[in-house]
């Protein structure tokens, strides 16, 4: 077995020597041709007048680009056709490419830019959330509205209520590889592309529809990325297309990589967040309606922001019941980067503010949050909770702002739309009713079958000594006038499957050759996150072999056709049962072929340890193969998996948008400097739930790489934009990333002991963004620190800067 | 202009652009790509190399500079088939995700460890004349500077501290 083994990464011996290739390492011709965008300073209005001459007689200049010298207009949109790859004239954001350079250097390129002479006409940006409003910038005609029962009847029957808004910034990728592609001009026209991309289906698409090629005649290879976490699932599509036309245009070979500073300015970040709350609840603290608003600043152009925002509703009853519950989510359109897909793709903003009411509620009731989170949680698993008299009204009785609020979105031609993109809106339509009864569902309709966090709350508040922890944080609080320490549990449950119903496909390929050597190929991209090696371990346990058996081959659109993008955290799930269908073909191909040949019945022989045993005949894989191969059977498979019982209406928020949840619980303790606001993590105890692990040792490294990019979400990184709208933390010199000394103190991680009830593969769990929402916790613990200096709740906003931990401190003081 | 630089052991002369950073004149012009552009304005230690011994961000650092100077990169550490002492650190460890940032992160690293030995202080250090040796604290500090954002720190920690180790 080499599935739920500890085995290292399979390019271990290459990262640790230099020897690791990425996209900028790929030796390339000396006449290849380097690529830099001339950028707009300015965040909205028009150009005037473009003069490139300058740019044209710069050292090492090839070639200039403005838009109308483009084949097209080259778009760059995952969704909505909205992003020119060059202006048309009129600048959408500080940032913005409006002409292209090819030079012999990257840095002539880069220095050509500087010497156009660009005038500009501006315009008054919408930048702010209020302005936006004001001015009706928004994507879609009105707020998307889901809701459950009568929830403006139950706050106001309900024995207390709180309400408040709490502001959650952007994040940064800072992928530490920067976006890269490399464009190889073919025979005929053909293309082949590097690219640094978790969709290399997508950068086939458009440079296909750029160049007007099918989408055969374009070739995208991706063997890894310098780290993508959502930020190279629509981002890269600029450089690839860039690269592709300038290719086709000159016949050289064409590469562009952003400095990091352009990388920052050019590409979107996480989505940005207020949200209004309202809620209403009993003496225990048992919530009996929550209405929430979402607003979030979309930037310039759509992407993926309609699923983004989705996704923060859909989390934004984080782990608990609630009978009555109202979201409303308006996107709004603002002269700033496109925001996009950041690991949890909006689902941690939805869950941090529901963080958020039960820390709030618990503060009005002067009880311990932990208290208050456990009377709130769903029904454990088995369902054995009664439902409670949820009056199932439908939403008429609602608020509705704009007729076009409910209208299904236009569907687009087939060439039109990226469909393997997360920005496609197809809507599945749902059938009614599917919890059985005693199972409660969640506001959109979805029963939650699978809870676990009652037993996993209570061994993590066992193990990390909770109460006494807590006890002992408010007796330090009251000896100690200006350090104050703060402690908070906090759960994650995190729905796995795209919400886009047909992206939950995966195929793979596999060759078994000869000599029992293994070749496995699939539409996964690696990022550091451990999918090929994950996928690796369960071919070599199909066929019973060892690891070193099997090679692991970059990502190919010409292998595995059709693919989804690496992200929602579904890449072993979906990789990982193609490549075992794929293996299982050739297995029962080969077990038919050898039991025919030695007389056994091809049910009985075994693939295990390297060797095949057939009746009483004992073969290496090896010599299996070659009788396989000598005897003519195909030892070629394809594989092919879908997620089973998915059904999502994204209109009316309505069915079953996930597979399964994934489960997590931290807890960590805080201590804040009262005089400066400067605050540290003392320690952060971690259970996490991965199923039955794939690979204990990948998955613990996902759940702490991803609790710290969470913490660094919502403590130290701050977007910062100017009133001009030009963003102003556009390095790390500026915008603070965790660094190796900011971990905890003490860092406890454990994996609880489970299995997916739902049939995934080897009955893991996905892990790669549910870890993420585990550093609220820290805001919390945040929370309580600051609630300790004074009796007003802190209404701390993220991220918890000293800045604002300090304002907050301030606050509950009434200063 | 020209520039003579010895890389690995082996002897380059350059002839480049005033303005050259020692990393371009790596990647670019000697073609060794295991040194890696993060930032390109020494934030992120990506581009970590060692200059006659001792640890410096390529990126802010002429070429020009280093005329005759004695180079080490990731790549004369040791191969993928005989590793060097923390290059093996770090794979037995997992000491890396993505990584992109790891020949930086093993460059520090080993520099971090003569630092230690030559008894050098770092701002954690309880005093300058005497090192508290390879404390936790330690070796947080003195890799501050490289910066991992699959965030594999603590393995990262573990690959070093199990090198310091075997060190002793």
């Amino acid at each position: 077995m080499s599935v739920s083994k500890p085995l290292p990464h399979d390019a271990a011996k290459l990262h640790v020597t230099g020897t690791a290739r990425y996209v900028d390492d790929i030796p390339t011709p000396a006449n290849a041709l380097h690529l830099a965008f001339g950028l707009s300073p300015i965040s909205a209005g028009r150009i005037k007048s473009m003069d490139l001459d300058p740019v044209r007689a710069a050292p090492g200049v090839v070639a200039v680009w403005a838009a109308d010298d483009l084949p097209g207009p080259c778009d760059c949109s995952p969704s909505n056709h909205d992003e020119p790859l060059l202006s048309d004239g009129t600048i959408h954001y500080a940032g913005q490419p409006l002409f292209l350079v090819a030079a012999t250097s990257h840095h002539a390129a880069r220095r050509a830019t500087r010497a156009a002479q660009v005038e500009y006409e501006e315009a008054k940006p919408i930048l702010t959330i209020d302005e936006a409003l004001a001015a009706n910038s928004r994507f879609e005609d009105g707020p998307r509205i889901w809701s459950r029962g009568d929830t403006a009847g139950a706050l106001k029957d309900a024995p207390h209520s709180v309400e408040g808004s709490i502001e959650i910034g952007g994040q940064e990728h800072f992928y530490l590889e920067g976006q890269a592609a490399l464009a190889m001009p073919q025979e005929g026209g053909d293309m082949v592309v590097h690219s640094s991309t978790q969709h290399p289906t997508e950068i086939q698409h458009k440079v296909a529809e750029a160049l007007g090629l099918p989408m055969h005649a374009v070739r995208v290879e991706t063997r890894r990325m310098g780290g993508g976490f959502g930020g190279k699932e629509s981002q890269g599509n600029a450089l690839a297309v860039a690269c592709s036309v300038v290719a086709a245009a000159t016949g050289r070979p064409a590469r562009m990589r952003y400095d990091r500073d352009d990388d920052f300015v050019i590409t979107g970040k996480r989505h940005d967040f207020r949200i209004a709350y309202r809620a209403g609840f009993d003496d225990d603290g048992r919530l009996a309606a929550v209405e929430f608003v979402h607003w979030t600043r979309c930037g310039w152009s759509m992407d993926l922001s309609l699923p983004v925002a989705d996704r923060a509703m859909l989390h934004a009853d984080n782990a608990y019941f609630v009978p009555n519950f109202r979201i409303e989510s308006h996107r709004l359109r603002t002269n700033m980067q496109s925001a996009t897909a950041f690991r949890g793709f909006g689902g941690p903003q939805g869950m941090a503010a529901m963080e958020r009411v039960v820390d709030h509620v618990a503060h009005a009731l002067g009880r311990d949050p932990l208290e208050v989170r456990r009377v709130n949680y769903y029904a454990a698993a088995g369902g054995s909770a009664p439902m409670p008299a949820a009056p199932s009204r439908d939403a008429s009785g609602q608020k509705k702002t704009g007729d076009g609020a409910e209208a299904p979105e236009v569907t687009r031609g087939a060439m039109e739309e990226d469909a393997t993109s997360r920005g496609a809106q197809s809507v599945t339509p749902v059938h009614e009713g599917h919890a059985a009864t005693g199972v409660q569902t969640t506001p959109y309709g979805m029963p939650v079958e699978d809870f676990i966090l009652h037993e996993m709350t209570d061994a993590l508040a066992e193990r990390c000594d909770y109460d006494a922890r807590r006890a002992a944080v408010a007796r330090r609080n009251a000896a100690n006038p200006v350090l104050k320490r703060g402690i908070a549990l906090t759960p994650v449950k995190f729905g796995i499957s795209f919400t886009l119903t047909h992206l939950n496909q995966a195929g793979a390929l596999v060759h078994v050759y000869q000599d029992g050597s293994i070749v496995m190929n699939h539409g996964g991209t690696e990022m550091g996150q451990g999918l090929f090696l994950k996928v690796a371990q369960v071919a070599a346990d199909r066929f019973g072999v060892g690891i070193e058996a099997v090679k692991i081959t970059a990502t190919d659109t010409a292998k595995v056709p059709n693919t989804s993008a690496t992200a929602a955290s579904s890449g072993s799930d979906l990789n990982g049962m193609a490549v075992k269908a794929a293996c299982d073909e050739i297995r029962g191909r080969m077990a038919a072929h050898l039991a025919a040949l030695h007389q056994a019945d091809a049910g009985s022989v075994r693939f295990e340890d390297g060797q095949v045993h057939v009746g009483g005949q004992v073969l290496s894989f090896a010599e299996a193969a070659k009788e396989c191969y000598l005897g003519r059977v195909s030892l070629s498979a394809t594989g092919f998996y879908k997620t089973p019982k998915l059904e999502w209406d994204r209109i009316k928020g309505q069915g079953r948008p996930f597979f399964y949840f994934a489960y997590g619980a931290a807890c960590s303790e805080v201590v804040v400097d009262t005089l400066t606001g400067e605050h540290r993590i003392l320690s952060t105890h971690i259970l996490h739930d991965c199923g039955r692990s794939l690979n204990p040792a990948v998955d613990r490294g996902q759940i702490e790489g991803g609790f710290v990019q969470g913490v660094g979400w919502l403590t130290s990184e701050e977007l910062v934009w100017d009133d001009k709208g030009r963003l102003r933390t556009h390095a790390p010199s500026t915008y603070k990333i965790p660094a190796c000394s900011d971990r905890p103190d003490v860092f406890e991680v454990d994996l609880w002991d489970g299995e997916n009830r739902e049939e995934t593969i080897y009955r893991s769990k996905a892990v790669g963004e549910p870890p993420f929402m585990l550093g609220i916790s820290v805001l919390m613990a945040l929370s309580d620190a600051v609630a300790a200096c004074g009796d007003a709740y802190p209404a701390l906003d993220a991220p918890a800067t000293p800045e604002r931990v300090l304002a907050a401190i301030e606050g509950v003081r009434g200063a | 202009m020209r520039t003579t630089l010895t890389v690995n052991g082996e002897r380059h002369d350059l002839s480049h652009d005033e303005r050259l950073s020692l990393l371009d004149a790596i990647r670019d012009q000697i073609g060794l790509t295991g040194t890696k552009k993060g930032c390109d304005h020494g934030q992120c230690g990506a581009c970590t190399v060692h200059v006659n011994g001792r640890r410096v961000n390529s990126c802010l650092t002429l070429a020009a500079m280093h005329d005759g100077d004695e180079i080490t990169t990731i790549e004369g550490l040791g191969t993928p088939d005989a590793p060097g002492a923390m290059q093996a650190s770090f794979q037995a460890c997992d000491g890396f995700q993505c990584g992109f940032c790891t020949a930086g992160q093993i460059m520090s690293a080993s520099a971090v460890l003569e630092e230690i030995g030559r008894g050098e202080p770092s701002h954690v250090s309880s005093s300058l004349s005497s090192i508290d040796g390879m404390t936790d604290g330690e070796l947080a500090e003195r890799m501050s500077g490289n910066l991992c954002r699959c965030s594999a720190y603590p393995m990262i920690r573990a690959a070093i501290a199990r090198a310091a180790e075997a060190a002793e």
